[in-house]
């Protein structure tokens, strides 16, 4: 569905996006993953035809994005970083809003967002401003749906949210993807990554990798072992004078570390206790998204 | 259309809203207006005057006593040249001179007319309005005293009024067009500026442009509200200068709105090509207020008349819009004049506005940039 | 992380109207201490910071912060926080030094010492380079571990963290926290709220909000054996979904 080619894009100078190409399938829900500033929203603004890109083509459907971006508009529901409401109109007015500008009303397309409209019609006489920031996230995906798009651009929808609105937002979009409609989202947090039919992980304009969240981690060639110990202060610095350490990143409750040669130390432990650390603890684990990221991140820092 | 509708309809939803948005459309006219109008004197006590008696006679005498001896006018000075009308003008204190012929009385009684000049402070229209016409009353007040005395006919005098500094003595109500020409700029170019700028800053804007909306239809959209309440806004001006002060249109009011419609238009698409230029809704507010406000307060004949400005005031003065609807306003509706008069104006300010519209439009992004 | 509390609340509670927004909480944080404080939105958090941060009297029960009662010294519990925030930190149009200066006056710290603290800090960050660089200018990541140094510049007994890593890439977020757990080792308490469970993992205990009340307060991995989930992500779904949105 989304056919993007060598897309290079930069500001006064600064890289935004290198060559970054991927393709999206018909009723796919891809993730952009990646943190701030790593090119995600102008990968976005490049997709939704806000942007031309200095080098490279996006193709919608085989539409272009530059020379059809009349037709494209119809078709693409958006919803940027900042969830774009107007604050102080009420929850029934910004959908109505939107519905006209689309060419639409609320009542034509009604089934398509009942599900998600239902957590916010109590309050649907509410100004959007009054909103919690949940609230808001559903809101502004009503109005991104609300013209029936085939496809719509997510840009961060859960930053800001918090967790049990995430969750719902994940299982809306689920279901949304289910109907058949096409998913882009972003997001800089990598537990999302696993919700996502396949990812691709981007940092400083560049896509590092691009897979099933799946076959992402499994690829992941080092053994990786979680090490446990009251305090990590010490056990991170501890772990680092060891040479038969390789990596060292705090993960939550526990540390994770890869050894050099992929060869587990025997005597870790033995030499944790020697420093003090009471009763630590290695296991080994599978590695998450976010282990791969930050290897590939190094990998590419060491380039 | 529907599309257009719907768009007008929430951008009027965002102004009764927001309470600041009314109080700016109708409060600040009705405060400048009642303001200006107050401060403009409507009576007059104790102001100082100086007399350059040449005749010294019986009756000029008797003119200045009764002059004097009226709660109007104080005597300050009696002067014995010419020139010093010049100097005690610049004091301030004397707001007008009444300068009597030699032989007043004679000629008087002989030829059956003689003249008084009274010389007015014109930089106080209002002032010297007041002044010339009180002592017209007394002067004919005390010609009739006199004939009865006489048992003569009639004998005329003949004030000769003349004004110092403002010689065409532009009248006093002259804030009206100019509030209004100020209010106008400030509700068309700054408001919708600012309500453009706002859709950016909210990232609303990413999604309109996203839309199936053309730019026209966010133009239109965004400004048709505005021209709409800018017309309310003259009608109230009009309407709440009438009815405290009782201010006339002597022209016609169809013309009048024609030409605000004009001047409107000017505005909102000076207000599309700020926003245009400006990235957030301070600049634009800033910009508006600072670029547009302050010129058109000082520059535009409002406060100080541009025929007195020095050369490098009254070109400036040119360039800005305001000065030319202000005298398309007092051309109508205070001399009362015809369109034929106002027609140089009205083509200065239709160039100005077709000006903006390209700009504006040709700016307005498709996408972001 | 000692035994001495540095946080001590007592059936705190705080009505608006009718509403209650802190339902009898109570709950004791250590000194060194990385307390997580979760809860979703409308939850009652904002409201129990402002209080413990001495902004907002409660309406009912005992708060004292770094010893000092909420009631009657607001201004010397002030004077022993930090505060930091994602979104706003560090003022973008000047230089680190200046920042750091400002900070550092604002607390009432000597020019002197602050001259020389100035150099320490920038030091141990091997940030020495960037003393002159306007902070708008400096990446994200950069920007993050500053505002974290200055916001325990003044040496608190508390720093208020809000959402302080979110959308940082993973190394610097790692970097950050390695930060965090040095502050933490030198005494000072840390105080997290955040949305993202993943950086709850990295508490030494978490408590969970819901409609104004605290619904359960351990170590993460505590919780996660309590309520058998693989994740505090999971613990949170299961315990924090208001009553009405399920």
């Amino acid at each position: 569905m989304i056919r993007a080619e060598n897309i290079s894009m930069s500001f006064n100078g600064t890289r935004a996006l290198e060559s970054v190409s991927l393709n999206v399938d018909k009723s796919e829900l891809f993730g952009l993953i990646g943190p701030d500033g790593a090119g995600k929203t102008t990968f976005f603004r490049i997709v939704t035809t806000l942007l031309i890109p200095e080098k490279g083509k996006v193709s919608i459907n085989k539409l272009d994005t530059v020379d059809d971006y009349r037709a494209l508009r119809k078709n693409i529901g958006y919803m940027p970083g900042r969830f774009s409401l107007y604050q102080d109109l009420t929850v029934e007015e910004n959908l109505a809003f939107y519905a006209t500008v689309f060419g639409t009303t609320v009542k034509e397309n009604y089934h398509l967002i009942s599900d998600i409209y239902s957590h916010i019609e109590p309050f649907k006489k509410r100004r959007a401003g009054k909103l919690s920031g949940g609230m808001k996230q559903k809101l502004a995906l009503c109005c991104a749906l609300i013209h029936a798009p085939e496809l719509i651009v997510l840009d961060e929808p859960t930053t800001g949210v918090d967790a049990v609105s995430r969750t719902e937002f994940w299982e809306m979009l689920k279901k949304l993807q289910g109907e058949g409609i096409t998913i882009l989202v972003s997001t800089p947090y990598m537990d999302e990554a696993v919700l996502c039919d396949r990812v691709a992980l981007i940092q400083k304009g560049r896509i590092l990798g691009i897979d099933k969240p799946g076959s992402i981690t499994g690829n992941f060639s080092k053994e990786i072992y979680a090490i446990k110990g009251r305090d990590k202060f010490r056990l991170i610095r501890d772990l680092r004078d060891r040479e038969t350490v390789e990596s060292v990143n705090p993960f939550g409750d526990s540390v994770h570390v890869t050894f050099s040669g992929n060869e587990y130390d025997e005597n870790l432990l033995e030499y944790l206790e020697d420093k003090g650390h009471n009763d630590p603890g290695a296991e080994l684990i599978e590695p998450g998204i976010e282990d791969v990221f930050l290897e590939l991140m190094s990998k590419e820092e060491n380039d | 259309m529907k599309r257009l509708a719907g768009f007008i309809k929430k951008e009027f939803i965002h102004i009764f809203r927001d309470f600041r948005t009314l109080i700016f459309l109708f409060g600040i006219p009705a405060a400048q207006i009642l303001i200006f109008g107050f401060a403009v004197r409507t009576d007059i006590k104790n102001a100082g005057i100086a007399v350059l008696d040449k005749a010294k006679d019986e009756i000029s005498t008797g003119l200045i006593s009764k002059l004097e001896s009226s709660d109007f006018f104080i005597l300050k000075e009696n002067l014995m040249t010419d020139t010093r009308i010049d100097e005690v003008f610049k004091t301030g204190e004397i707001k007008a001179v009444f300068i009597f012929e030699s032989e007043f009385g004679k000629t008087l009684i002989n030829e059956g007319s003689a003249n008084i000049q009274i010389i007015a402070d014109g930089s106080e229209p209002n002032v010297a309005n007041l002044v010339t016409s009180y002592s017209r009353a007394i002067i004919s007040d005390y010609t009739m005293e006199l004939n009865r005395a006489e048992e003569t006919s009639a004998i005329p005098v003949e004030p000769e009024v003349k004004m110092y500094y403002n010689p065409n003595l532009e009248s006093q109500y002259m804030f009206v067009p100019g509030v209004i020409a100020i209010v106008l700029l400030l509700t068309c170019a700054m408001m919708t500026s600012v309500t453009i700028t706002r859709e950016e800053e909210f990232g609303t804007m990413e999604v309109l442009l996203v839309s199936p909306l053309k730019p026209i239809q966010v133009i239109l959209g965004k400004v048709m509200p505005y021209f709409l309440l800018s017309l309310i806004d003259v009608v109230f001006i009009l309407f709440l200068s009438w009815l405290v002060f009782d201010i006339p249109i002597r022209g016609s009011l169809i013309l009048l709105m024609l030409e605000s419609m004009l001047y409107i238009m000017m505005g909102l698409s000076l207000g599309i090509m700020i926003s245009t230029l400006a990235r957030t809704m301070q600049q634009a507010m800033f910009t508006s207020l600072l670029g547009l406000m302050l010129p058109a307060i000082v520059l535009s004949g409002f406060v100080f008349p541009v025929e007195s400005m020095p050369e490098i005031y009254n070109w400036l003065s040119s360039i800005i819009p305001p000065r030319w609807f202000v005298t398309i306003v007092k051309n109508i509706m205070v001399k009362g004049t015809d369109f034929s008069f106002v027609i140089k104006e009205t083509f200065i300010l239709l160039a100005m506005t077709l000006l903006f519209i390209t700009l504006s439009t040709t700016r307005f992004k498709k996408r972001l940039e | 992380m000692t035994d001495e509390k540095v946080i001590e609340v007592k059936d705190l509670v705080k009505k608006f109207g009718s509403f209650i927004a802190n339902d009898h909480l109570s709950f004791n944080v250590h000194r060194g201490e990385i307390f997580g404080f979760l809860g979703a939105n409308g939850a009652g958090k904002t409201t129990a910071i402002r209080i413990l941060s001495g902004l907002s009297k409660p309406s009912s029960g005992e708060v004292k912060v770094a010893g000092y009662d909420i009631y009657r010294h607001a201004e010397q519990v002030k004077r022993h926080i930090g505060y930091m925030c994602q979104k706003f930190s560090l003022y973008e149009d000047l230089t680190v030094a200046e920042n750091i200066m400002l900070y550092g006056g604002i607390y009432g710290m000597p020019g002197k010492e602050i001259k020389n603290k100035t150099g320490t800090l920038l030091e141990s960050l091997d940030f020495t380079g960037y003393r002159k660089r306007i902070i708008g200018d400096l990446p994200l990541g950069i920007r993050q571990k500053l505002a974290f140094a200055v916001a325990i510049f003044h040496k608190p007994d508390i720093v208020f963290l809000d959402e302080p890593t979110g959308g940082v890439d993973p190394i610097t977020r790692r970097q950050f926290w390695e930060m965090i757990y040095k502050a933490a080792d030198d005494g000072i308490t840390i105080f997290v709220t955040t949305h993202y469970m993943d950086e709850a993992e990295y508490c030494d205990r978490v408590s969970i909000m819901s409609e104004g009340k605290i619904i359960d307060i351990d170590s993460p991995a505590q919780l996660k054996k309590k309520y058998g989930s693989p994740s505090i992500q999971d613990v949170f779904v299961k315990i924090a979904r208001p009553a009405n949105n399920k």
